[in-house]
């Protein structure tokens, strides 16, 4: 009889499994979905399908919009607020940051009802500004998650370089755009992934702000009540095409994204 | 920039972010059924909150959810961590791409793929939890892996060996010397998991049983619905959260300040 040794690296095996049936698996057959029709068969009909209805092409355009803006918006704030935060020296900057991370620790449906009553006082009616309700709601949901790594990144600079250059002559001014600025973008850049893509597939936050439907995630999720997973599988395959293509462009991810989840607060 | 208008600026995107929350946690106390006018203190809400029993199913099954998925995760992903970690570089490269794919992804696109998958292609019924299960560990686990394998590399590594020349078995000395260095990042993957699998929607949404919510897709649901009652009592659902996370964070900082106080003091 085979008697099993135990070794440090068969521990392994299980999650090895477990991802490959998990992980790899679905995805193989969402990519077999999408280039087969109801009969089995190849096509690419879903593909053509996609890049020529008007509304899905209008839907991508809108989510490309809706994230560009909810990104910079989110940036505009996040940037000062961490800089202020890791640089001004307040008494208790422990808690200020913590305040700033903890909505993301409130389950985002809550919040968002809350935005929304708010939201409806203001506004009356919130499907009169479709655009502005996406981006606000989108900001107020992700902005912690663009917080936490700019201020990271700020943090941990040595102050020591500020005053090099101010011995050199630079002025407040040229050093912050000369050393911080160049400096905080490894935060910057897991920040806008943070957001971006989130931005461009949360269509729980524009359904439960004004019942839309208007932005790429939810095209799959009308396929999927619509029982259509040829045409689901495609959408979700092109997501996945745009998400491949943004995290080359952002030089991958690294571990970023679980220092963003808050992960090394707890 | 002087620092006072650096205290208005952080000051101001704080109330952006607090002032829904803490104007709906207010409002819970009242019988007024919209934002505006204050109708007078008012417990109902908190009645309606723990004694629906549709609303405490909710609540409760998101927390068994929550705590089971973060548990298996939290098993699979540090033996998952401990077998990367000790394996050739190739095959270390493996799972460190594999388990980004998830973490990279759209929950999105997890929870539909996996959906195709067990339900369409292998008929596994979504009543059985299973897909759901299968979903949160899928969100979860890779999280647990990047917490535990930070530890690793931090480890001396040559205190395993040591414990193998004194005469413990593999398994014993992976137990005694191991596993306590790594504790604190398994400890934080599980903690990370419980969050992750609390906040998500994607994947319960498509994943799991028609009969069955957790608190975001019940959320989600209702504020589209018209039932004023299960409205305000979601409400005081925001208040109980809200208040349990101050609880949460407030504690486990104040502890890790002790133990860095202590820590100072022994060295």
């Amino acid at each position: 009889m085979h008697i099993f040794k135990f070794s440090r690296k068969s521990l392994g095996i299980p999650y090895l499994v477990f991802l490959i049936f998990f992980v790899v698996l679905p995805l193989l057959v969402l990519f077999y979905f999408a280039f087969t029709n109801g009969q089995g068969r190849f096509t690419f009909s879903n593909l053509t399908g996609f890049f020529t209805d008007p509304n899905a092409i209008g839907t991508l355009a809108y989510s490309f919009a809706v994230a560009i803006v909810t990104t910079a918006l989110c940036l505009l704030i996040a940037y000062p607020s961490a800089y202020f935060l890791a640089t001004a020296g307040f008494r208790r900057e422990g808690v200020l940051l913590l305040l700033f991370i903890m909505p993301m620790w409130i389950n985002f449906s809550l919040r968002i009802t809350a935005l929304k009553e708010i939201l409806t006082v203001i506004e009356g009616n919130l499907a009169k500004f479709p655009f502005l309700n996406a981006v606000v709601g989108m900001t107020y949901d992700f902005l912690p998650f663009m917080i936490l790594p700019i201020y990271n990144t700020i943090s941990r600079l040595d102050p020591s370089l500020i005053e090099a250059a101010k011995d050199l002559g630079a002025n407040d001014r040229s050093a912050f755009l000369k050393v911080t600025l160049p400096l905080s973008m490894p935060g910057i850049i897991s920040g806008v992934s943070m957001v971006f893509l989130p931005a461009m597939t949360n269509y729980v936050v524009l359904d439960m702000l004004y019942n839309s439907t208007y932005i790429m995630g939810s095209l799959i999720g009308s396929y999927f009540s619509a029982y259509n997973w040829h045409g689901g599988s495609m959408i979700a395959l092109i997501l996945l095409a745009i998400i491949i293509v943004f995290n080359i462009l952002t030089g991958g991810s690294d571990d970023s994204k679980t220092s963003g989840a808050g992960g090394s607060l707890l | 920039m002087t620092k006072s208008f650096k205290r208005l600026f952080i000051i101001l995107v704080l109330i952006f972010l607090y002032a829904p929350i803490l104007i709906l946690i207010l409002y819970s106390f009242t019988s007024s059924t919209t934002i505006g006018a204050i109708r007078g203190f008012s417990l109902q809400n908190y009645v309606t909150l723990f004694t629906t029993p549709e609303l405490r199913n909710m609540i409760i099954g998101t927390l068994l959810l929550a705590v089971g998925s973060a548990a298996i995760a939290t098993l699979l992903g540090t033996l998952g961590a401990i077998g990367s970690f000790y394996s050739s570089r190739r095959l270390g490269i493996v799972y460190n791409s594999l388990n980004q794919v998830p973490v990279i992804n759209a929950d999105v696109v997890t929870g539909f793929s996996l959906c195709i998958l067990l339900v369409e292609v292998l008929f596994i019924d979504k009543d059985t939890f299973i897909p759901l299960v299968a979903g949160h560990v899928v969100l979860c686990a890779p999280f647990v892996y990047l917490s535990v394998i930070p530890k690793l590399k931090q480890m001396d590594s040559y205190i395993y060996e040591a414990a193998l020349d004194l005469g413990a078995t593999p398994f014993r000395a992976l137990r005694r010397v191991v596993l306590p260095q790594i504790a604190s990042g398994i400890i934080s993957g599980f903690a990370l998991a419980i969050t992750l699998s609390l906040d998500d929607y994607f994947i319960a949404t498509y994943t799991k049983p028609s009969t069955f919510d957790t608190i975001s897709t019940y959320v989600v649901n209702a504020t589209k619905g018209s039932q004023t009652s299960i409205k305000t009592a979601l409400w005081a659902l925001c208040a109980v959260i809200f208040v349990a996370v101050v609880l949460v964070v407030t504690v486990s900082n104040l502890r890790s300040a002790k133990k860095e106080e202590t820590e100072e003091h022994a060295v």
